[in-house]
């Protein structure tokens, strides 16, 4: 693994592989939302407010992923000391922090009519909006910290402390008595879900999944060329 | 057609949360190409700075 993560390796291996991530992204997003907004039929107890599930639950992985990626990428960048573990974890942050926002809106667009309110200060929302601050604050750390090093050392504490928020959003469902559903994906039964609701949703969370790696990469790239410009104008002066 | 955007009567929240995901990701999309863009071009332009002198 480490050998890619040398930059120059890096590029040339995403340059390769990134148009290919980048289409199945799209066809598994064209997909999802044609399957979620036009075949599934509506749910015998939420009506067609489950086709909101389809985007809901996939931003909601797509958010928690980012952020186990983003303490990994901490991790190696604390220990191994790699600039690329850093760019990994920097760059993970605003894309998570969207994924997380858009969670955060399309469950309240779910819960104002099947719950009577958009917002509830329960055990799962609550620790999922705790996400989001925890990458804002990531983000800020970065901003605010004048040296480089200093700062990619402080935000990666912050980034793997805070994913101690991670089980605690996964099992709140369970500890506390939330009006948030449990699970109902991953279960050693199998889904409770139908069929008709599960392709729409995995359609939606491979084409999530995919998106983020897509732009998470570009970005990666994005750091790593800018990070040459600067390298470039040191050399100059 | 008017049955498919009344969405049983809950298009006032399903419309407006597929709206805003697909704008959101749709935004992602162009700021980080954007992004991209812009440190390439900024690149290339210091190599040529430098190839010259």
């Amino acid at each position: 693994m480490f050998q890619y993560a040398n930059p120059k390796r890096f590029m040339d291996l995403s340059g390769v592989l990134l148009p290919y991530v980048a289409t199945a992204a799209g066809l598994f997003l064209i997909a999802g939302f044609y399957l979620g907004l036009f075949v599934s039929p509506r749910d015998y107890q939420q009506g067609d407010t489950v086709r909101i599930m389809f985007i809901h639950v996939p931003a909601a992985w797509v958010a928690m992923m980012a952020y186990g990626m983003m303490a990994v990428a901490s991790i190696f960048s604390l220990v191994n000391r790699h600039p690329l573990a850093d760019v990994a974890a920097r760059t993970a942050a605003p894309l998570g922090a969207l994924f997380t926002t858009l969670a955060l809106i399309t469950g309240s667009l779910w819960g104002k009519p099947m719950w009577g309110t958009y917002w509830v200060w329960d055990a799962r929302l609550t620790s999922f909006l705790l996400l989001l601050f925890l990458y804002l604050g990531y983000s800020a750390l970065w901003n605010a910290i004048e040296d480089e090093v200093r700062a990619g050392r402080t935000a990666a504490i912050l980034a793997i402390v805070g994913a101690v928020n991670l089980p605690i959003i996964h099992y709140s469902v369970e500890w506390w008595t939330t009006l948030h559903q449990g699970e109902s994906i991953l279960l050693s039964g199998g889904p409770k879900i139908a069929p008709v609701f599960l392709w729409p949703l995995f359609a939606m969370a491979f084409g999530y999944t995919l998106l983020f790696f897509t732009l998470w990469t570009v970005r990666i790239r994005t750091e790593i060329l800018e990070r040459r410009a600067r390298a470039l104008q040191m050399a100059e002066h | 057609m008017d049955s498919f955007f009344a969405m049983g009567g809950y298009g006032a929240y399903v419309w407006p949360a597929y709206g805003v995901s697909a704008l959101g990701l749709l935004l992602a999309v162009i700021v980080t190409l954007r992004l991209y863009a812009r440190a390439k071009a900024r690149l290339a332009m210091l190599e040529g700075t430098k190839g010259r002198a």
